[in-house]
């Protein structure tokens, strides 16, 4: 009997063990440079926390968004933690999908969250989402052209000195072109550039009734000064550029200004990677003096999906993965250039960070610039600077990107792609309900 | 005369037929190529081709971010069974429909190669739904169940033709000198299908092995395959190309190798037929 009791008590301490040991938690996230540097890092989380395990599903941002809608539209629950941008959010916490971040710790200091990204991830008051890494856009120049050719650059330039400085600036023989800009079609390619660009000429995507606006002056002014531009002044084959082949550009010395997101910033400085790195100018997007600047703002968050059943667990992951002590670990493992920028006003007052991170003063101003609440000069029934927060976008705005990609390319007129896009998108709206 | 225009088509054709290998061989090349690249090499224009500062950088990182072994364990796994298990069920299809056709016969065959039509992700949310419900998401178990049924009108569909090739009177020849069904089956039937068979499951593997869909819309990383694996090395920020074409190298290697060594199985079964 001695023995049966002693069997039957140790195996149930056996059986017990793995039952209260771990926690898996999975985690999808996109393959950016600051995820791949947190999956790097996961160790010293799990050994703060040792009855939690982490696994990681690393995906394409294209092929993670399509995945995780699936699983989450099915309430699949196949993941605890997910990797979702500014424009999901609001979608997401509207249709319940999303868990609110209640229990973040005492310590986190929701309050030193940037008030912009913290805007983009709220809804009704409430986190849903924290934020990992946020961005805007700005002008990345090549100082050294500019003073060869007498010009200096503003703080604030306007869109007329940089078309003027872009045309001054192209030596098509040299191989030199005045401006790079996204000529890829893509919601998330040129139409985040365009409708930036659009936001600083006066334009907007809807008006107040759902109403698409590419029938407008402002939209033509925009369209006609942009293909205008790269026409003159942008590298050949621009209509297929997207970030990374600007990147590249830039890096090589093709480009003498750049319009585009924040991280670039320490890509175009780091000296292993460009050949351009110690002579590179940062200065605020171009407006046209409407008081609205060609800059978006977008932040990469970690989130809770409502079908995971390792919320507790999910939260101590992301609070430890945004927290400020947390940027101080990437600081002292990998240096201070290399922690997620963008997210916390405590990060642009450490003395550490700004003295090697010369753009990030440009950083702070760009972000601050931008609205997602207020994004356009005229009134809008949407939320989003580069985007309208509503599912439909998606579809829309990779239909107007080809249009407008393909009046870059020659393929099409301005006015014509303007009317395309326009019906088009009356079409979508239209089917959606959001008009008769 | 006429031996030296024999002689200079050999040499022409030979040419021509290097050249088109060597234009179909390319892009594999270029990434094997890249693959040693470092990121800024990989991305320069106008490109090198072989002198570039060679490294194995990219193999180092890829291994070092993802466990490339436990994704090719899975995909062996999961292309393995899914074949095994389609050619289990189609081959006593095939062969009924290939020895016993009946007036449906035909209208069956065509109705398995309809269900090829539908494109996959129209029932991607039903499947999903039974996948969750039976627990099936990211097992491998249902990577081989849904790589089987996808693959199996084809392998239906080949054996078919294989079997058909084979003329019936051989078999009754076999039954007028006494051999019963198993024997007819094993000592006739299969030595003149094997070329037919090993290329058909060498075809399926292959399709198996290079699935995207499913294998990425169904797992997570229990049983993540290589498709997963080279799905998460390309981004829109940041360059990638060099890393990519690392874990492209590493997952095309083992299906590589294979095929090399049974091209001549390959080969013979596509131009298989028992009386020509």
């Amino acid at each position: 009997m001695k023995h049966v009791l002693g069997a039957v008590c140790g195996a149930s301490v056996l059986l017990a063990v793995p039952a209260m040991a771990e926690t898996t938690l999975t985690i999808a996230t996109v393959n950016n440079g600051d995820m791949i540097r947190m999956q790097g890092l996961t160790g010293e989380f799990t050994k703060k926390n040792p009855d939690i395990t982490v696994k990681w599903v690393t995906l394409e941002e294209n092929v993670l968004r399509q995945r995780v809608t699936t699983d989450i539209a099915t309430k699949g629950g196949q993941f605890d933690v997910l990797t979702i941008g500014t424009y999901e959010v609001p979608i997401w916490a509207k249709k319940g999908w999303l868990v609110p971040l209640a229990n973040l710790g005492a310590d986190y200091d929701v309050a030193d969250l940037l008030p912009k990204i913290k805007d983009a991830v709220s809804a009704d008051g409430k986190l849903y989402a924290a934020p990992f890494y946020g961005e805007s856009s700005m002008v990345m120049y090549r100082t050294d052209l500019f003073e060869k050719a007498g010009l200096k650059m503003p703080e604030k330039p306007t869109w007329d000195f940089v078309i003027d400085a872009a045309k001054k600036l192209t030596d098509k023989n040299a191989g030199t072109y005045g401006i790079c800009l996204r000529g890829k079609a893509g919601w998330g390619e040129n139409m985040a550039f365009l409708s930036a660009m659009a936001n600083s000429y006066g334009a907007r995507w809807f008006d107040e009734k759902w109403e698409p606006q590419f029938n407008t002056p402002e939209w033509k002014t925009t369209l006609t000064t942009y293909v205008n531009l790269m026409k003159e002044a942008g590298p050949p084959g621009a209509s297929s550029n997207g970030f990374n082949e600007n990147l590249a550009l830039f890096n090589a010395g093709k480009c003498a200004m750049w319009i585009d997101a924040t991280v670039a910033a320490s890509f175009v400085t780091n000296p292993k990677d460009s050949k351009v790195a110690d002579k590179v100018g940062f200065a605020l997007a171009p407006n046209t003096g409407l008081g609205k600047n060609a800059n978006w703002l977008w932040a990469w968050n970690l989130a809770i999906p409502a079908g995971s059943k390792k919320t507790e667990a999910a939260e101590k992951f992301i609070a430890w993965a945004t927290s400020k002590d947390y940027t101080k670990l990437v600081a002292s493992k990998e240096g201070w250039a290399n922690v997620p920028p963008g997210t916390r006003t405590s990060l642009y007052e450490n003395p550490d960070y700004l003295k090697v991170a010369p753009f990030a003063k440009l950083t702070l101003a760009s972000i601050d610039a931008a609205d997602p609440n207020k994004p356009t000069v005229k009134p809008v029934p949407y939320v989003g600077v580069q985007y309208a927060a509503i599912p439909e976008f998606q579809g829309i705005g990779t239909q107007v990107g080809q249009q407008f990609s393909a009046a870059l390319a020659g393929s099409t007129t301005v006015d014509a792609a303007l009317s395309a896009a326009q019906s088009a998108t009356e079409r979508e709206m239209k089917r959606a309900g959001y008009i008769k | 005369m006429a031996r030296m225009a024999t002689t200079r088509r050999v040499v022409i054709s030979t040419a021509m037929a290097w050249l088109f290998g060597f234009l179909i061989f390319f892009p594999i090349l270029w990434m094997v190529l890249a693959s040693f690249k470092t990121e800024l090499e990989a991305f320069a224009i106008p490109p090198s081709f072989l002198f570039f500062h060679w490294t194995i950088e990219n193999y180092a990182t890829v291994q070092e971010r993802s466990d490339y072994f436990h994704h090719a364990m899975n995909s062996i796994i999961i292309a393995g069974g899914s074949t095994l298990i389609a050619l289990l069920i189609a081959i006593p299809a095939a062969w009924s429909m290939a020895f016993s056709p009946t007036k449906r016969t035909k209208d069956i065959l065509l109705w398995m190669l309809s269900t090829k039509m539908m494109p996959p992700v129209g029932v991607l949310v039903p499947i999903y739904l039974i996948y969750k419900t039976f627990g099936l998401l990211d097992s491998r178990i249902g990577l081989v169940f849904i790589l089987c049924l996808g693959n199996l009108p084809i392998v239906i569909w080949m054996l078919f033709t294989y079997f058909k090739e084979i003329p019936r009177d051989i078999l009754e020849a076999a039954r007028m000198d006494g051999a019963t069904i198993g024997r007819e089956l094993v000592y006739v039937l299969t030595p003149m299908a094997i070329p037919g068979l090993a290329s058909t499951l060498l075809l399926n593997l292959i399709l198996a092995w290079n699935e995207a869909f499913w294998t990425l819309n169904l797992s997570t990383s229990h049983a993540a395959p290589l498709t997963t694996f080279i799905a998460s090395y390309s981004g829109p920020e940041g360059l990638f190309w060099a890393k990519l074409s690392a874990a492209s190298t590493l997952a095309i290697a083992p299906i590589l190798v294979l095929g090399w060594f049974s091209q001549k199985q390959l080969v013979r079964g596509l131009t298989f037929g028992a009386v020509k």
